[in-house]
């Protein structure tokens, strides 16, 4: 069974606050530089195109003028889209990456600028091998260009509301003449819970049928030992009816 | 805890709308300042988020709201505790003549380091060209450089023979972005805690000694100093600055005698290294337009005396550029 690893980092705040910044890792970064490169490449391309244009006014101007705008295009674009764009790219834009300080602090430009001009040794000997393994073997996922500009690479992945209708549409919820435990309930359970919860509905297909029984015998347990709903409520439901009661009492929309 | 989700988020919305507008305010304007109120105010609105941050991640059913006031606490977080120099309008004149030079004469030590590097490996190339002169085939790695030196200022000197006819143009944009990509690892090597940066300035000396030995041993002491000073003037100090800057960064690595972190180490030269990489870049440019369209040019077009003396006087106003410029009376 392949194992992911996740990298997170933790900020404390001093008022008590603390942040948990998904860090990304190698794949991920290399995907999104793979798109810059593709970026990179369509800029230099149209470039060539305009200076050629220039060409019929002079050849040794147009190449001169190619020459520069590839020079500027491939070390300037990380350093002009990450300044500008508070720390992604177009790559880092569409993979949800964004560089930040370690500690959590401004980004300066000082650093964007430090990052991308130690691409030349992280891009070594091609590919970004050494960046790459640097940054496996960093505990914070950091490359060499990283490390010295004190940045991390950072990945929120997009939290997407679970589709409820499509879940829990049929049975009637019997939680719902207790609206005060129902209360009780969202004040106690985690984020974390819900979504082991949601999860569990989502993907009750792809389990095994001894497998599903335990899974939601031990989810129904356990929240039972959050709150108490009467007898009445539970009587004659399943484990797995009383994990979607819980879902539905959780993340349903108020009306008002 | 909270009672009601719904209300308290229509309650609190307008306080992290403001804390927003606050935030990117001073992301867009980094030079804009906050008055006393306003910083009071800030800090309020900050302190009001990271409670309600606090109360809502108890809460499970709205991971978007969640994420949101992580991201707006953060960036606040990253305002109030930045204790680094903002940001400000860039003013290129002012980090010209008054930063770069600076910076420069603060970190002096890294630079006689860079040229000790060069001048051990000049002396080494030198050396090996006169105890054996067939080793300029694996000394110099560039064609023109290995026949004979008068051989090749004959055929410099022939008027008739303009090599760089039409091209002169693209030959200083290549002679610019290659000796550039060349100094930015040079600075970059520093991560290898200065090994590589000191390798590039030793092998650099190395091609330098050899060719001044080789061209001095021929007899053409002028047309050398009239070929290389008038580029070589600014480029070679420019390739010294940019070993420095390698070597300011390996030093942040290494840290001896500071009693600071690592991550202090580097936070406190980073701004450092980019004026000093991008005074390099300008030097470069400069280099790269006189070698393209002066240097190439040689006797009887254009005497060497005039060469050497431009490229002296180039000498001088750098030095005293470097040396000088941006002191302030104390």
């Amino acid at each position: 069974m392949l194992s992911i690893r996740i990298n997170n980092l933790i900020i404390k705040t001093p008022e008590g606050i603390e942040f948990s910044l998904q860090l990304a890792g190698p794949i991920t970064r290399f995907l999104a530089w793979a798109v810059d490169l593709g970026t990179i490449v369509a800029l230099i391309s149209v470039l060539n195109v305009v200076f050629g244009i220039l060409g019929i006014l002079s050849r040794d101007l147009a190449m001169a003028a190619n020459m520069i705008a590839f020079f500027i295009v491939s070390i300037g674009y990380g350093i002009i889209t990450e300044w500008y764009w508070h720390g992604q790219t177009l790559g880092k834009k569409l993979l949800r990456l964004r560089v930040m300080d370690e500690q959590g602090l401004r980004l300066q430009f000082s650093q964007i600028v430090i990052r991308n001009l130690l691409r030349f040794i992280d891009s070594l000997p091609g590919l970004y091998l050494v960046g790459g393994l640097v940054c496996l073997f960093n505990k914070r996922a950091q490359r060499l260009g990283d490390f010295a500009a004190n940045t991390i690479v950072v990945w929120s992945p997009r939290i997407a509301e679970p589709d409820l209708n499509q879940l829990l549409e049929g049975k009637y919820n019997s939680f719902r003449e207790y609206p005060h435990i129902e209360a009780r309930l969202r004040q106690h359970v985690t984020p974390l819970e819900a979504q082991i919860a949601v999860e569990s509905i989502v993907r009750r297909n792809d389990l095994n049928p001894r497998a599903r029984i335990e899974l939601f015998r031990d989810l129904s347990s356990y929240f039972q030992t959050i709150v108490t709903f009467p007898q009445e409520a539970t009587d004659g439901i399943s484990d797995e009816q009383y994990v979607r009661n819980v879902v539905e009492a959780l993340f349903r929309p108020k009306t008002s | 805890m909270i009672i009601d989700l719904q209300k308290f988020i229509t309650n609190e919305r307008p306080y992290w709308s403001e804390l927003e507008a606050v935030l990117d305010r001073l992301e867009k304007k980094p030079e804009y300042k906050l008055t006393l109120g306003h910083l009071e105010r800030f800090h309020y609105l900050y302190q009001r988020a990271s409670a309600d941050l606090a109360k809502i991640s108890t809460f499970s059913a709205e991971p978007n709201t969640r994420h949101y006031l992580e991201s707006l606490v953060g960036r606040a977080f990253g305002e109030i505790h930045e204790t680094r120099e903002k940001p400000h309008r860039l003013r290129p004149l002012h980090w010209f003549f008054s930063t770069f030079p600076q910076t420069f004469r603060k970190h002096i030590r890294a630079f006689w380091i860079s040229l000790l590097a060069i001048g051990v490996g000049a002396a080494f190339g030198g050396f090996t060209l006169i105890v054996d002169s067939s080793t300029k085939q694996i000394l110099l790695p560039f064609s023109h450089l290995q026949g004979d030196p008068s051989e090749r200022v004959d055929k410099e000197e022939d008027v008739d023979a303009d090599r760089l006819k039409g091209a002169k143009t693209t030959f200083s944009s290549f002679l610019m972005t290659h000796n550039t990509k060349v100094a930015i690892f040079t600075m970059a090597l520093g991560v290898t805690w200065g090994i590589g940066t000191l390798i590039m300035l030793f092998y650099n000396g190395v091609i330098l000694g050899a060719v001044a030995v080789d061209y001095v041993l021929a007899g053409e002491t002028s047309f050398l100093l009239g070929w290389l000073l008038p580029h070589g003037a600014v480029e070679i100090p420019a390739i010294l600055l940019a070993g420095q800057a390698g070597i300011v960064l390996a030093g942040a690595l290494i840290g001896w005698g500071k009693p600071i972190s690592l991550r202090m180490r580097l936070r406190k030269v980073s701004n450092d290294l980019v004026t000093l990489i991008f005074g390099v870049a300008l030097m470069l440019v400069w280099a790269g337009i006189i070698e393209a369209f002066f240097s190439q040019y040689h006797e009887p077009v254009m005497p060497y005396q005039i060469k050497i003396a431009f490229g002296t006087f180039e000498l001088i106003i750098l030095a005293l550029f470097l040396g000088r410029a941006g002191r302030t009376s104390k």
